[in-house]
Formats: C-alpha cells, structure tokens, sequence
C-alpha cells in the first residue's frame, strides 16, 4: 500500500522513515479519514512530513503519484450496488433521518431521483459516477448522505473543486533546501563549551553543604554556588561581499548558531582580507568602521578566534601594502593576520570553499600558511575538526 | 472522540485531520506556524470541545526534561530532618510532581499541552522521547514505575526558534498552521466578534492584508494581532468609511499600534505609503 508513494516521497528528499510510514498505515487501520483523497492527502502530510520546508515537496510528489487516481477510487465505489449502499445507510442512519426518507416516499424512490440526478450529472459532467461515491459510501463526513437527496445534485462537491490542495502548493516559498540546518552547527559548537560559575549564587553546592554542616555540628548550613555558565569567548571576524556571496546562507546559519550557542560572541566584519579596519553593520560599512587595532585591544587573548572567508583573492591583497581591491591599505593584510595571530594563541579559519578545490586558488593556501595550517571547510565534520583545535 | 472544531475556533479541514489522528493513535501533536496563528489555543479549545481537563506545560530556556516528570526536593527534606518533622522518613514526601506525571494520573484523558518546545535547551526534546513514546517513567528515589492510566493527548506548540531532533519528530504528527486566506479569516472575525459590521470587517480586512503585504516588516501582523486591532475599531466605533478613504491626514491605517510593534516597521510603512501617495497624484 502507497510503497511507491513513499519511495518516491524519500527520493524527492523529503526524510520521511519507516516508522513515520507505518504510523500512516496505523491510521488508515484505524479509521482517522474516510474514503476522500483530500483527507488522505491531509493525513498523509500530518505523518509524513515534519518540517515546513518540506510541505512544497510533499505536494508535487503527492500530485505525481495520485494525478487521477482520485476518480478512480470514486468510480470503484460508484460501482457499488445500491443494495450494499442501502444496507450501508440504513445501518448509520438514525431512526428520524430513516423516517425523513420515508416521507420523501422512500427508499426507492429516493434511489430512483439520485440514479436520475446521476444521469443528469454524466450528460453535464466528466465523471459523473463521482456523485455515487461522494453520497454514498462517506455517511460520516460532511458531505455524508443528505436524506434530502436533492442536495447530492446541488451540493459543490468537495472533489469538484478547480484546483486540488496538493496543486496549489501554497508551502512554495517555505521550501529552501538547506543542507546543514543550525542544528547540526549547534551540536558541533557544542565542542567549545566550558563552564564556569559565574553571577549570583543560585545553586546548591551539595559537596560544600555537607562539609559545612558537618563543620556545624549537624546543623545544616546551605552553601550556594553561582550557576554553571558557557565562558567561552570568541571573537568572530566574517569576510562579506564579492566572491562570498554564493556562501551568505552558509554563514548565516554558522552565526546564527554560534550567536545563540555562545554568551560571549563578538563579530566583525572584513571584506576579502583583514585589514585595518573592520566594522559591524554591513549596512553602514563606510561610515561606521572600527580600527582593526581597537578590536585587538579590547578583546583579550582569551578569546578565540575564528575567521569565515574563502580567502580566495589576488595575492597581492595579502603581500603588497595598498593590494586591497576596496581602498588604499598602508600595510598588507599578511600584517594583519599576523598580529591576530601573534596575540590570540587560538584562532582557525573556517573557509566555505570545498576542502578539495583549495589547491586550485594561489590565495587559499598562501592564508593557509599564514594561519599555520589552521584552515578548515565550513562542513560539519571541519567545523568539528575546528572547535576541536580552538579547545586544544 | 473526535475534534470538530468549535464555535470560537476555525479549524481547517487539515487541522482537524492532524488533531484527530493524533487523538486516535494516541501520538504527539506538533503544531508550528507564524507566531499568533492560535497554536497555543488549539490545545485549549480541544480540551474544551472534548470536555477533558487541560494541563499547561510552558516550556522556558531553562526547563529541564526533568521537571516535567518529577523534582525531588533535598533541601526540604534535610530542613525536616533538622527539625525532627515525621515526614522526613519517607521520601516520597518530598518528590515534587511534574507536569507530565500529573497529566499521568489524571482520572480522565487529559489534553497536556506543551507550549514553546523550542525555547528549552537543544536536548529537551531527546530527553522525552521515551517518556513521550510509552507514556511511563522511573523514579529512582522511591523506585517506583509510574505509568499513564490513559494516555494524555499531548500538544506540542514551536516557534521555529530551533530545529528538533529527527528521533523526536518521528514519533509526532505534525501540522503547520498556514496564515489563514481571506475567507477563512472572515470565519475567524465573525467566531471572535458575532454582529460585527460586515462593512467595517472587509474595510478591516483589506487594511490588514495590504499592511502584511508591505515588503520588508520585521514582524507581519498575524491573526492575534488583527483580532486586537479590531477590538479597538469597535471599540472607537469606526465607521468603516474611515478606514477605506485614501486621503485622510495620516498615511497610516487608524489605530495602527496594535497591528505594528516596531518602530523600524512603523517607518517602513510610512514611507511607502508616502511613495504609494507622490505615484498616485503623478
């Protein structure tokens, strides 16, 4: 059942599981929808996906594999004989509905005027054979059995509607293929973590409690402690503009983890190489910059620090005082890194560009050499490899 | 036991296919969407519609996993033992239940919800899994099993704030509470504000859906928001004239403080209302 949905769900890279897939088949089994597509598509969605992101794969492929399929389900029901149905709708039908029939002038009859409508509804529309199933085998839903007959006819019908659900895709934009979600990068920040007692004392400090009131002759004396708190401090220096641009989403996933993963986090912004200045809001890059030798002044050499850029540039913006592409610099950024490296003992360089194209641009291994080898890909495993050297 | 919706809440059709689903098989609920969109209230309008009790679990950056089963509280036992109180000898005395252990022992099925998952540490939701899949936990200090007599309908709201583990998702049904389309919201009017003025309520709603089309808000107005907002129209008693009229003194639509909450967003809307205005005189 729906194996070839699923499969095709999985290799349109939606991650839905086993699991998620016998959780939809326990639910058929338990009978949470009845016979309509657009509540199978909707309990199908509940289970299958779970991420927003999501929605908008899960709709084309929903569309793929059940394009048609819902009038066929329909004109297999509608070939029910009316004996079954009546048997049906006599079961479900309360005593009073079953009395409104018979003043209607009965079953019979009723079934006559409905057959009647059906033939109308084939000369008018295509797969009119819809109207069986619609009135007929769903008498629980909304759109169940109407006692009136009449209003099988005028009713609108939830399947006659222009456009399916799944065909409006309305989740389009929520849909943005991100490959390492902040998560990943959280877990991998997670590395850095040390902990200290700093603030107010809030905690019991169990150890210091028992000695103290062992010191008191058994009476309790309560020693706090103040909470345990991440102190790491980083110092985070973004290269922007030109060639990053194809990394932004990258990055902005890195700082958003790390900004929500690290209490002390200052970060900065360069373009292409370190120089002597470095400002804070890229909306304001020329009117608000920071002198690169404030920052190295304020923050202390227990930061750590960790450079984003692809570092691939001309390598005179790295050698040759005045090489940088944006402004005139009086001392080549090789100068600047040198002295981030001179006072920040640990400092890496996370570079976006593919660990194996790195051979390929002059610059990229020319920074390599400057930050003594430190230069990791913005994946997870280099990311890890990073913290794991910055926590050395 | 089936949700329906109720007459102070539109529920679409999908909604109500997750809910039930999730009531039937006795599974978490995930429900996440634009902030406003009524995914807290969800939980408390399927325990009333369902006549079951409700039990609120509102998560924050610093709750454990722990607190939700149970807390045993040293301290209080050790002041006991200090003072001589009788109680000191049992332990069970001082075992403090959580949220989820009181949904536990409830008589009736009850609807827990568990608002804002996303705010608590990143392990949070790992740390549940099993209680959430069996519905049981283990108390060490009194050795003890406890297990659900039934098993709570449990809802679970997220702001996105940060992703959830995959382990976790698994087990859940999940829904996204889309920004409801015009129609629906004039469903969601007319359950909030009965008798309103048709009149003022399109004018309203026109207003409202061309300021979450500005580009560029920080926070679009939601559902909440516009519920807000219309209290007050009705409250001044606007006529909705007002509110169509394009040439009034300001550029702004009245009231506007319940739909805009930032400054910069304020700013924003000005300037391309005051662009809007300098096109059409051209």
């Amino acid at each position: 059942m729906f194996v070839r949905f699923f499969l095709e769900l999985r290799s349109a890279g939606v991650p839905a599981s086993l699991r998620e897939y016998l959780t939809l088949i326990e639910a058929l089994r338990a009978d949470v929808v009845g016979f309509d597509v657009e509540d199978f598509y909707f309990l199908a969605r509940a289970t299958l996906v779970k991420d927003e992101r999501n929605l908008d794969k899960f709709d084309r492929v929903f569309a793929h594999c059940f394009k048609g399929l819902e009038t066929s389900i329909e004109s297999l029901f509608g070939e029910v004989p009316a004996e079954w149905l009546k048997k049906l709708a006599e079961r479900n039908l309360s005593e009073e509905e079953k009395k409104r029939i018979e003043s209607l002038g009965g079953w019979e009859k009723l079934m006559e005027t409905l057959r009647k409508r059906l033939a109308e509804q084939t000369k008018r529309h295509q797969g009119g054979s819809k109207w069986i199933g619609t009135a007929g085998t769903s008498p629980f839903g909304a759109h169940g059995y109407n006692p009136e007959g009449v209003r099988i006819g005028q009713d609108e019908g939830r399947q006659s509607r222009a456009v399916k659900v799944w065909d409006r895709r309305e989740f389009r934009n929520l849909d943005d293929d991100v490959e390492i979600g902040t998560r990943n990068i959280k877990v991998a920040l997670r590395r850095l973590r040390r902990f200290a007692r700093e603030g107010a004392a809030t905690e019991l400090d169990l150890p210091n409690t028992i000695r103290a009131t062992a010191d008191n002759a058994g009476w309790l004396d309560l020693k706090l402690v103040p909470e345990r708190r991440n102190t790491v401090k980083i110092l985070l220096f973004l290269d922007v503009g030109g060639s990053m641009a194809p990394h932004v989403r990258l990055c902005e996933e890195l700082f958003s983890a790390a900004r929500s993963e690290f209490k002390h986090l200052e970060y900065f912004y360069f373009h292409n190489c370190l120089y002597e200045s470095v400002w804070r809001d890229n909306r304001r890059r020329h009117a608000e910059r920071l002198p690169t030798w404030q920052v190295l002044h304020t923050y202390g050499a227990d930061y750590k620090v960790v450079i984003v850029g692809d570092a691939s540039m001309s390598p005179y913006e790295i050698v040759q005082p005045g090489g940088s592409v944006e402004h005139w610099n009086e001392e080549a950024g090789a100068a600047w890194l040198g002295r981030v490296m001179a006072i920040y003992a640990k400092s890496v360089w996370l570079n976006p560009v593919p660990e194996a194209h790195w051979d390929w641009t002059g610059s990229i291994g020319m920074i390599r050499e400057l930050m003594e080898d430190r230069m990791y890909p913005l994946t997870l495993a280099g990311l890890d490899r990073a913290m794991r050297a910055l926590g050395r | 036991m089936r949700f329906k919706g109720t007459d102070s809440y539109v529920a679409t059709d999908d909604m109500l296919v997750a809910v039930n689903a999730a009531i039937t098989l006795e599974r978490p609920l995930l429900i996440k969407g634009e902030p406003g969109t009524g995914k807290t209230v969800l939980a408390a309008e399927v325990a009333r519609a369902l006549g079951r009790p409700m039990i609120e679990w509102h998560v924050k950056s610093t709750t454990k996993a722990q607190h939700g089963l149970y807390e045993y509280d040293a301290v209080a036992r050790l002041r006991d033992s200090q003072l001589g109180d009788a109680r000191v000898h049992d332990i069970a005395n001082y075992i403090i239940k959580g949220k989820l252990w009181q949904s536990f022992e409830m008589d009736e099925r009850p609807v827990l919800l568990i608002d804002e998952i996303d705010k608590a540490d990143i392990e949070f939701p790992n740390d549940l899994l099993l209680e959430l899949d069996r519905m049981e936990f283990h108390v060490y200090e009194t050795q003890t099993t406890v297990k659900a007599r039934q098993r709570p309908i449990v809802v679970i709201t997220s702001n996105n704030e940060k992703e959830l583990p995959d382990a976790f998702l698994r087990r859940c049904f999940f829904h996204y509470i889309r920004f409801p389309d015009e129609a629906t919201m004039r469903r969601i009017v007319d359950v909030h504000f009965p008798g309103i003025k048709s009149a003022l309520v399109k004018a309203a709603l026109a207003a409202f859906f061309e300021v979450r089309e500005v580009p560029g808000l920080k926070k679009k107005p939601s559902t909440s928001e516009l519920l807000d907002w219309l209290k007050l129209l009705v409250a001044e008693d606007i006529p909705p004239e007002v509110l169509r009229s394009r040439d009034t003194k300001t550029l702004l639509p009245l009231l506007y403080g319940a739909l805009l909450k930032s400054e910069q967003d304020v700013h924003q809307l000005e300037r391309l209302a005051f662009m809007a205005r300098r096109d059409g005189r051209n």
